[in-house]
């Protein structure tokens, strides 16, 4: 999958308390919650962000709390990708296990500005900055990520596996 | 070949002789918990993957704390679908309110957690569980859903990071102060997918509460999990209370880290992490003439009742600052009960303060003491990231009982000798 977009550009330890406010967790709703998204560190963002568009952050995105409320909100807003120089390691789960495509790229992180354009070729693992002319790999998801990825996400993957047990609950 | 208390724990679970760093794992959980934020979510995921039954009603917890008693009615709607999910599936350990608790204070005090135990939870704080000597982490809704459906969860094996602290703590010196200068040092990403141990003299010497409270934060750092082995004050903690005997597991002596910090605890001063990161930590001393309008003492960090007693011990016959808004949230119920049965309460309640029945509240700016526009508040809790209490321009100082009680007397961050050498009012 080939995702291009127009670059948002954050810092580091960007928290799950400004990507969606724990005011807007009294609901599930995902078109809610991204109507609300990155509210706290940037209010003008839902209004500038285009569909398609890509976060770009430095370490840590997603620090804080296990809010899966956080990639929905960000998906619902209209955005394609996340490129960061780390993820925090609920973040980075939750992201694939809703399918918000995420990408360990600190080199491409760090070299984007804010309007830069990006083409993330998720595939093949690399990050083009389009404005710029350069092209970046990204750290690869090991196997069994992948596999998740491919099967759709967790779910799919339990539901497999509790037929092939015979358990299917 | 050595192996750490976290690859022990994993190994067991996944059935294997042993694990290594970064390989992935599949292990049964012994426990799954989620709260009336996250478990909404999972439950519309398990619905609609199409589960019809969760793998085993009496290892799963379902615990409505966050915007409860129901803030709203939209939070009352969410609260709603744990309560008929829990009665649809039989879920045994599901707590209404009224018996009910913050999450990770609740479920150890219940004796649902045990050493050697792999347990996930849908809520960061999950990592709190170290402190008896499980492997406890903090996972997504989707990751609840499935968890709840397969009795199981992948794992990637994290690298160890151990802390050893020496020396004996100095008075008014307690768990809070020694996690806040750790994640000070190493930064709110130091232990990325790691996992905190914590050893030493000092650890040795600490209280399960003080364990509960270190292990709660390693979150902070990025932390997978933190861990303290078990010894005879986790002993004396489960006995009478852990519904199973679990497996105590120890670190081997020439088991592989990542990195060891060593740190001496006796000149260490009661801390407080400023405005916007739990890194950002400075002496209480240095911030004597930050004014603030709130304090919250409570929360899964320090909400149990030694918590609370540390609290009444500087507020006994003393008066909050007239400017200072003081605002209790116990745990739980039975820390209630025990600190309405020791004087703890009345103390608190005398000096002003407002007590409240357990809840999450203003921890994550949800209800019962959210702060206005540039308003400062002195907080036990573990977050201060902007608007986490509320408005975006106010500001969460994060300190312990002990600090936060002196500072609500004194209406500015204060420590205990700074309150305590003025005598009592009355
Ligand atoms: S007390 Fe605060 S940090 Fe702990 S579980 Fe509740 S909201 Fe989360």
């Amino acid at each position: 999958m080939i995702l291009e977009g127009t670059v948002h550009k954050f810092g580091r330890d960007v928290d799950t308390d400004v990507i969606i406010p724990a005011r807007y967790l009294n609901t599930s709703d995902a078109a809610e919650l991204g109507a609300h998204c990155m509210e706290d560190i940037d209010t003008e963002f839902v209004r500038r962000v285009q569909l398609g568009d890509i976060i770009v952050a430095a370490e840590n995105f997603g620090c804080g709390s296990s809010r899966e409320h956080a990639p929905v909100a960000i998906k619902a807003a209209g955005v394609s990708c996340v490129v960061a120089a780390s993820f925090a390691r609920i973040f980075y789960r939750n992201a694939i296990n809703t399918g918000l495509p995420i990408v360990v790229c600190p080199q491409a992180a760090a070299a984007a500005q804010a309007g830069d354009r990006l083409r993330v070729d998720l595939a093949a693992g690399t990050v083009e900055n389009v404005t710029r002319g350069t092209m970046y790999a990204a750290e690869p998801f090991p196997p069994f990520m992948q596999e998740l990825i491919a099967r759709g996400g967790l779910l799919p993957y339990v539901a497999a596996q509790l037929k092939e047990s015979g358990a299917r609950g | 070949m050595a192996q750490t208390i976290t690859e022990k724990i994993l190994a067991r679970a996944a059935g294997l002789d042993e694990v290594q760093p970064g390989q992935i794992i599949e292990a049964p959980v012994d426990l799954a918990l989620a709260n009336d934020i996250t478990a909404p979510m999972a439950i519309a995921e398990f619905e609609k993957a199409g589960f019809e039954h969760v793998f085993d009603p009496a290892k799963i917890a379902l615990v409505p704390d966050h915007f409860t008693p129901n803030k709203d009615v939209k939070s009352a709607g969410q609260a709603k679908i744990l309560r008929e999910f829990a009665r649809k599936h039989a879920v045994v350990n599901y707590f209404e309110v009224g018996r009910m608790g913050i999450e990770h204070v609740l479920l150890p005090e219940q004796g649902l957690v045990s050493p050697g135990d792999v347990i996930v939870g849908a809520d960061s704080h999950t990592c709190t569980y170290g402190a008896v000597g499980a492997f406890s982490t903090g996972v997504g809704s989707t990751d609840f859903a499935a968890a709840m459906a397969w009795g199981k969860v992948w794992l990637r094996v994290p690298e160890s990071f151990r802390f050893v602290y020496s020396g004996t703590l100095p008075k008014y010196i307690t768990g809070k102060d020694l996690v806040l200068h750790t994640i000070g040092l190493i930064g709110v990403d130091g232990a990325l997918y790691q996992a905190m141990e914590f050893a030493g003299e000092a650890i040795a010497a600490l209280s399960m509460d003080g364990r509960f409270t270190m292990c709660n934060m390693a979150i902070e750092a990025g932390a997978k999990s933190g861990v303290v082995a078990p010894d005879a004050t986790t002993a004396a903690y489960l006995a009478g209370r852990a519904r199973r005997p679990g497996v105590v597991f120890a670190s081997d002596a020439d088991a592989a880290y990542a990195r060891t910090l060593e740190i001496d605890v006796a000149e260490l001063q009661p801390t407080v992490a400023k405005p916007h990161l739990p890194a950002n930590t400075a002496p209480a001393a240095a911030l004597a003439d930050t004014a603030i309008d709130q304090v919250v003492i409570g929360s899964c960090t320090n909400g149990r009742l030694e918590d609370l007693r540390q609290a009444a011990e500087i507020l006994r016959g003393r008066r909050v600052h007239p400017n200072v808004r003081l605002i209790i949230l116990p745990g739980t119920q039975q820390v209630c009960l025990d600190a309405a049965a020791d004087g703890t309460m009345q103390a608190l309640i005398e000096a002003g303060g407002a007590f409240s029945t357990p809840t999450c509240g203003p921890c994550l700016g949800g209800h019962m003491g959210v702060l206005a526009a540039r308003e400062r508040c002195v907080s036990t809790t573990n977050r201060n990231f902007v608007g986490r209490m509320g408005d975006v321009t106010s500001e969460v100082y994060l300190a312990s009982p002990y600090v936060a009680a002196a500072s609500a007397i004194a209406g500015h961050i204060a420590t205990p000798e700074m309150v305590l050498s003025k005598g009592r009012a009355r």
